[in-house]
């Protein structure tokens, strides 16, 4: 960074603590998808990266080149979109296969296709 | 005009979103229209159902609850991991009767269930209605139900049906 000195002091402070919240919960994420015991248990810790994890480290981009005045903050934003968008096919696809897996296998807790409920 | 342009605002889209992520030239320009008129001539033989918003007003409220509901499962799910994967908790599957019919209101359903730690979007029967989520931290199943049903499927219905 070759205009760290530029950028203010309140700006700085938020920009690092949003970075280092950001990448701290992509790395819990990482590591609950190592720790958690099943599949469909694993598959809800990427999550914590695609959601806040990017969240946070885009506003932190967002407040420093606002504050550097060096462009509009508007790529953070299409890269927020891109990637709420694009999560959940990649996640719906190896939800189902593993699903599938299961219910073909007769094993796990997978619940049969589903037959109509009314809890209500 | 709809043979030329069977999409206009997402080509539109498409032209503004290419001239954000490279300069502004006249040269992008040009490049940019082609790209974007040739992507919805695309989307159009994919023949979609154009989706229609009835209120668009509500869609700021959806936005600021969910980011908010993303945050707080954000602190639920790196406490689960952090204290171990923790013994006592429950995972499990939950069945949600949905009344949601419209295809890009599921489509954003399954984008906010997806987004949301802890939650995860399994499985949705296009006959019955019915959706299988897969939750991290079961407590209670009706609780699920009623959250999805009231706090997102009301609103998407709203915008959408």
């Amino acid at each position: 960074m070759s205009h760290a000195q530029d950028l203010p002091g309140w700006a700085a402070l938020a920009t690092a603590a949003l970075v280092l919240l950001g990448a701290a919960l992509t790395l819990i994420g990482a590591i609950g998808t190592l720790r958690l015991r099943s599949f469909f248990e694993r598959i809800h810790a990427p999550t914590l990266g695609t959601s806040w994890g990017t969240g946070a480290i885009l506003l932190a981009s967002i407040i420093c080149f606002s504050a550097l005045g060096s462009r509009p903050a508007v790529q953070e934003i299409l890269i927020g979109v891109f990637i709420s968008v694009t999560t959940p096919v990649t996640l719906m696809l190896l939800a189902r296969a593993a699903i599938y897996r299961d219910r073909t296998e007769g094993k796990g807790e997978v619940p049969p296709r589903a037959a109509p409920r009314r809890p209500d | 005009m709809s043979r030329v342009l069977p999409y206009p605002l997402l080509t539109a889209a498409l032209l503004l979103m290419w001239l954000l992520l490279t300069s502004f030239s006249p040269g992008q320009l040009i490049l940019g229209a082609v790209v974007a008129m040739g992507a919805s001539r695309a989307m159009a033989s994919l023949q979609p159902d154009k989706p229609r918003l009835r209120r668009w007003q509500i869609i700021p409220r959806l936005l600021g609850i969910v980011t908010l509901d993303i945050l707080r499962s954000n602190i639920a799910v790196a406490g689960v991991i952090l204290r171990g994967g923790g013994r006592d908790r429950r995972p499990g599957f939950v069945a949600i009767p949905l009344e949601l019919r419209d295809r890009t209101g599921l489509a954003v359903l399954a984008c906010i269930v997806t987004s949301t730690p802890g939650t995860a979007w399994v499985e949705h029967a296009p006959d019955t209605g019915v959706l299988l989520i897969h939750v991290l931290d079961l407590v209670d199943e009706a609780e699920w139900v009623s959250l999805i049903k009231h706090r997102y499927e009301r609103l998407l219905m709203e915008i959408f049906e």
